[in-house]
């Protein structure tokens, strides 16, 4: 992977990352006994949100979106460039705060509440996430995401904990039920829209166009966890993010949202015991 | 090509409906009739939304809430009066402490009477509310190009003078 793979990503990243959406909405509502939108309906959304005035508070809050989307699609650029993995995870989680911070800018006690519990949120899921680099360094010796390729045996072999804490947070990363509690992919009430509650046209489909890209960077986590320098390695790595993905829809469809004290206890400890413990074992073993 | 005709956004509020017809809007969402499928989303923010629903008709204390609502909806947007309450105040036109229909508050779009109105009902309005939608986003376009073509006469006048 190299700086020609990162230009892939920015271009195409969007396109990918709408389509997971519909399909995502179209997966949903069959569940549900229903139809479902189009599959390119999220398109439609974004362009439509683009067409519409920009009702804003203030003009920082529109900043601070901005730097979101620039920060995520950095981010992803970063991840496909093969570049550093522990560096990845640091700019995410610089994104998530410029997203809190534009929140917070509103001044709205809704946003207000939105930023806390995304707060929260980050809270919950920077253990797991930290933990899978360090069990990718453990097991590569180094933090380069173009190693992680070259490797021996799939990682997941490895440490089949540190992925089952890793699909675990990934609910709270695509924003799904039960851990949906900052901004709901599907329940569209005032709190619970929370941290977008005062965004509106183009901002919106900015935080919406962030989100694809995140979306396509978080899939491209489950990707190194199977790859392995094989020509099967892309067949099997792909498969493992389809079925990934479609389990957090139908997690989504099966649970209720929880409270935020459950959702740090429930996260916390399973970084605490199941992924710990593989780390452990790791250490001991390699 | 606007795409606002295929992502019609909606708010709902009840105004002092007695929740016929506000059931009857949300049945729309349920599978047997799955609004869904047009593309609509039941948001409860007016900021994301881009059709207002009104039931049930205007009292003294929900003109300001219902102000504020249009107020605080981006433009384009169109307001969708559901069921007779919401129309004409309905059987409740004469009481004392109803105003009227939603149309002595704010500008009304589209009139889908019914007590209660039916799913179909209101579907088929949404459906021309997101016609009239459309209408409104080639005016706002057009008129933006005309207030820049004006802007752009004005400096070169200036610069000229």
């Amino acid at each position: 992977m190299n700086a020609f793979t990162a230009i892939l990503y920015i271009i195409f990243a969007p396109v990918l990352g709408g389509l997971l959406s519909g399909f995502d909405r179209v997966i949903t509502a069959r569940m549900q006994g229903r139809k479902g939108p189009p599959v390119f309906q999220p398109y439609y959304d974004v362009f439509k949100l683009f067409t519409k005035q920009n009702a804003v508070v203030n003009r920082t809050q529109t900043f601070f979106v901005l730097l979101f989307l620039v920060f995520t699609i950095f981010t992803g650029m970063i991840f496909f460039s093969g570049g550093d993995i522990l560096l990845v995870i640091f700019a995410l989680t610089l994104a998530a705060i410029f997203l809190v911070i534009s929140a917070y800018s509103t001044n709205s006690p809704y946003s207000a509440i939105g930023a806390e519990r995304e707060l929260a949120q980050i809270m919950s899921y920077e253990p797991i996430v930290f933990f899978t680099a360090v069990g990718f360094y453990i097991v590569n010796g180094s933090f380069s995401i173009n190693d992680f390729l070259k490797a021996e045996m799939p990682t997941f072999l490895y440490m089949p904990g540190v992925f089952i804490g890793f699909v675990f947070i990934l609910i709270i990363k695509f924003r799904k039920s039960p851990f949906d509690l900052s901004t709901s992919h599907h329940g569209h009430q005032e709190i619970v829209k929370g941290i977008t509650t005062e965004f509106s046209g183009p901002a919106l489909a900015f935080v919406e166009i962030s989100h694809w890209y995140e979306n396509i960077l978080l899939l491209g986590f489950i990707y190194i966890f199977f790859a392995w320098n094989s020509k099967f390695s892309p067949i099997v790595a792909i498969s493992a993010c389809i079925i990934v993905f479609v389990f957090e829809i139908f997690i989504d469809n099966v649970f209720a949202r929880v409270k935020w004290k459950l959702m740090l206890q429930m996260s916390w400890l399973l970084a605490a015991t199941i992924v710990f413990m593989n780390l452990f074992l790791l250490t001991l073993i390699l | 090509m606007s795409f606002i005709k295929k992502s019609p956004w909606v708010i709902h509020y009840d105004g002092t409906s007695c929740n016929g017809c506000d059931i009857e809007v949300l049945t729309c969402l349920t599978p047997l009739y799955d609004i869904e499928r047009l593309g609509v989303i039941n948001t409860g923010n007016p900021k994301h939304a881009d059709i207002l629903l009104v039931t049930g008709s205007v009292n003294h204390q929900n003109v300001e809430v219902l102000h504020q609502l249009y107020k605080q909806m981006p433009m384009p947007k169109v307001v969708v009066a559901i069921g007779i309450c919401a129309t004409s105040g309905g059987i409740f036109a004469e009481c004392y402490n109803v105003k009227g229909g939603v149309n002595n508050v704010i500008p009304v779009d589209v009139y889908v009477p019914g007590c209660a109105a039916r799913p179909e009902a209101i579907i088929d309005g949404i459906i021309k509310a997101t016609e009239i939608l459309e209408k409104k986003h080639i005016e706002m376009k057009q008129r933006s190009k005309a207030e820049k073509q004006r802007s752009k006469e004005k400096k070169a006048a200036k610069k000229n003078v």
